[in-house]
């Protein structure tokens, strides 16, 4: 399926047109201060790639933070009724994604697809095509590398482009979806002769064995001191989660007036109190220590168990966001540690 | 760009369901029985002994109880909730006729199958009865399937005790022993069941752990001191069941709240052996 082209930079404003012609939303890295967000675009010009990562994750694509899952009306005498209308969420193409981001979408749809499919995310993802661009710089917060990715990673991307000069990108294309873009515009793809992607990348180092982890945590479970001082400064504030391209967790609330209602789904976050807490105040994870080894676990253990795959994929955006500095690689490395002392 | 749109079900849709009869059993705590607007819709429906639902009072939102009434008897379900939060206030204010939100069924199932020609205890505590009523029914309506039935029931006070026609029904019945109790203080000056706690009402009933079964659901603090009782016995913890419960939002494995380490409640349980509960992390 794959397939190597060259792209000429300057040609990418022609392919925004002929994209945006065929009637696909283009999502995209805008700048803002001094960070980048994923937003609706109109042209290639105002795509910002300077950055090495987008401050939040190019996930509202296939899972917004909020959207509703049914209308209902309100009649007479209790009765309630569906206010029913087919599912079309708009045809997208995010440009700009990372590797590492573009992986994300396989964790996401291990959750989403795990026995009941959820029509809401498939239905978004299938509509999707990812373009994704290799990593030319990475920060200290990157560790792709650590967790099975890499700066010209292909996993989950339908082209990826690696810029290979100042005027050229390499485009590699990896599915229908991406042939689908490739066929709006083919004359801009050009032979891509000898041009090799790899010298281009950034250096990411492997920082921890993901192995080692996955067996070493579960030891470190009920080792409350280390899950403590760990967390000591989390604020439960849920912005790792917010910025994570691969948490999937979300709360369902109704929103009505007296003539009917929407229920919605939001994003959530294990690092709230509120989560887990039962009706009758019970809660299971009633310490912010213990929501904090939760994240850890979910990721890095319970997911490799039941999803066969990790839940993190190195983007590095949690450690960056964090307003009280808790660096993910750093903590996991101290846990690696721990879990092999015993 | 016109895309063709899949068939893939809405999994969050609730069936609607018209309120037949409520039922009034203790102080906040109230049954409802359910059926299907849609005919259709009934026709296709099954569950099986233990699965929970989500119950939706539109407006307010979803809150997850167990299915309290048994597979045997079609055409209906029921659940037994006490009012507490936005979502059981809303739908405490409802009434005959009024329809609401059911969604499920969802989880794992007691196997009842496995444990015919065997003896059944059943200990409850509270609120704990409807979850274990939908197996007490489906174990009574197969009588001959199973040895002897033994239902042990506590509640705080006289007045908490749910199911009281049913515990009078129960009461008669030749087949069945039934054993109730209320905590010190908390009888009537007509009580003529036990006053005691229950894990020292089941001490003194002392069923036979030969051959049995036990389903044991209540409190945390009731299920601690029970299970040294049943231990004591000789009830083994694989043949010790009960039902978990954890927040749930979707009820399919997706919401991320449920999870005891790497179990989820909502796919790998609800209803979980002693032996497995054992091997969980305490986060339930």
């Amino acid at each position: 399926m794959a397939e190597t082209r060259l792209i000429r930079k300057d040609a990418l404003t022609k392919l925004f047109e002929k994209t945006r012609q065929s009637g696909r939303r283009i999502l995209a890295p805008k700048a803002k201060g001094e960070q980048a967000f994923f937003e609706e675009v109109t042209s290639f010009g105002e795509v910002c790639l300077d950055h090495v990562q987008t401050r939040s994750s190019a996930k509202e694509a296939v899972f917004p933070k909020c959207e509703a899952l049914l209308r209902y009306k309100f009649g007479d005498k209790g009765a309630v009724s569906y206010d029913e209308k087919p599912f079309e969420p708009p045809v997208t193409v995010v440009f700009g994604t990372r590797p590492c981001d573009a992986r994300s979408l396989a964790a996401l749809r291990a959750v989403f697809n795990w026995d009941t499919p959820d029509k809401f995310y498939l239905e978004r993802e299938a509509r999707t095509t990812i373009i994704s661009v290799s990593c030319t710089k990475a920060d200290s917060d990157c560790f792709c590398t650590s967790v099975g990715g890499g700066p010209g990673d292909t996993a989950g991307s339908d082209i990826l482009l690696t810029p290979v000069s100042d005027k050229e990108y390499l485009a590699e294309i990896l599915t229908e979806k991406g042939q689908a873009i490739v066929a709006l515009a083919p004359e801009l793809f050009a032979t891509a002769g000898g041009a090799q992607k790899e010298p281009h990348l950034a250096k990411v180092a492997v920082q921890f064995d993901v192995n080692e982890l996955a067996k070493t945590i579960p030891v470190t479970f009920n080792d409350e001191k280390v899950w403590q001082e760990q967390s000591l400064a989390c604020l439960g504030c849920g912005t790792c989660a917010y910025v994570c391209p691969t948490c999937a967790c979300f709360d369902i609330q109704d929103e009505a007036n007296r003539q009917g209602g929407v229920r919605l789904r939001c994003w959530d976050s294990c690092g709230f109190s509120l989560f887990t807490l039962h009706t009758s105040g019970h809660n299971p994870r009633h310490v912010q220590s213990q929501r904090w080894r939760q994240r850890v676990m979910h990721k890095f253990s319970y997911y490799l168990e039941r999803q066969g795959m990790l839940g993190c994929v190195g983007c590095g955006r949690c450690s960056r966001a964090c307003p009280v500095d808790m660096n993910l690689v750093e903590h996991l490395k101290e846990l690696a540690l721990h879990g092999r002392n015993g | 760009m016109a895309v063709a749109t899949s068939n893939i079900p809405n999994i969050y849709k609730p069936y609607l369901m018209r309120i037949e009869k409520v039922t009034v059993e203790a102080p906040g705590v109230r049954t409802f029985r359910l059926v299907f607007t849609n005919p259709e819709e009934a026709e296709k429906f099954t569950f099986q002994a233990g699965q929970f639902a989500e119950y939706s009072s539109f407006g307010d939102g979803e809150s997850t109880f167990c299915i309290a009434s048994s597979p045997t008897r079609k055409g209906y379900v029921e659940c037994t909730f006490r009012q507490a939060g936005r979502v059981t206030s809303g739908l405490a204010s409802k009434d005959v006729g009024d329809v609401i939100g059911f969604r499920g069924p969802y989880g794992n199932t007691f196997p009842l199958e496995a444990w015919e020609g065997k003896n059944i205890v059943f200990v409850a505590g509270g609120i704990a009865l409807p979850p274990m009523r939908c197996v007490i029914w489906n174990v009574l309506d197969l009588r001959d399937k199973y040895k002897d039935v033994t239902i042990l029931y506590g509640a705080r006070t006289v007045a908490d005790l749910v199911y009281k026609d049913e515990l009078a029904e129960w009461d008669a019945r030749p087949d069945v022993r039934l054993v109730t109790t209320v905590d010190p203080g908390g009888e009537t000056p007509d009580w003529k069941g036990q006053i005691g706690f229950v894990p020292a009402v089941v001490e003194k009933a002392a069923p036979s752990a030969e051959n049995s079964i036990a389903v044991v659901c209540g409190p945390p603090i009731m299920i601690k001191f029970t299970l040294p009782v049943l231990s004591k016995l000789g009830f083994k913890p694989e043949n010790i069941f009960t039902t978990l419960e954890n927040r749930m939002k979707c009820g399919v494995g997706k919401c991320g709240r449920c999870n005891v380490g790497k179990t989820y409640v909502c796919k790998d349980g609800p209803v979980f052996t002693f032996a497995q509960v054992k091997e969980l992390p305490p986060e339930y």
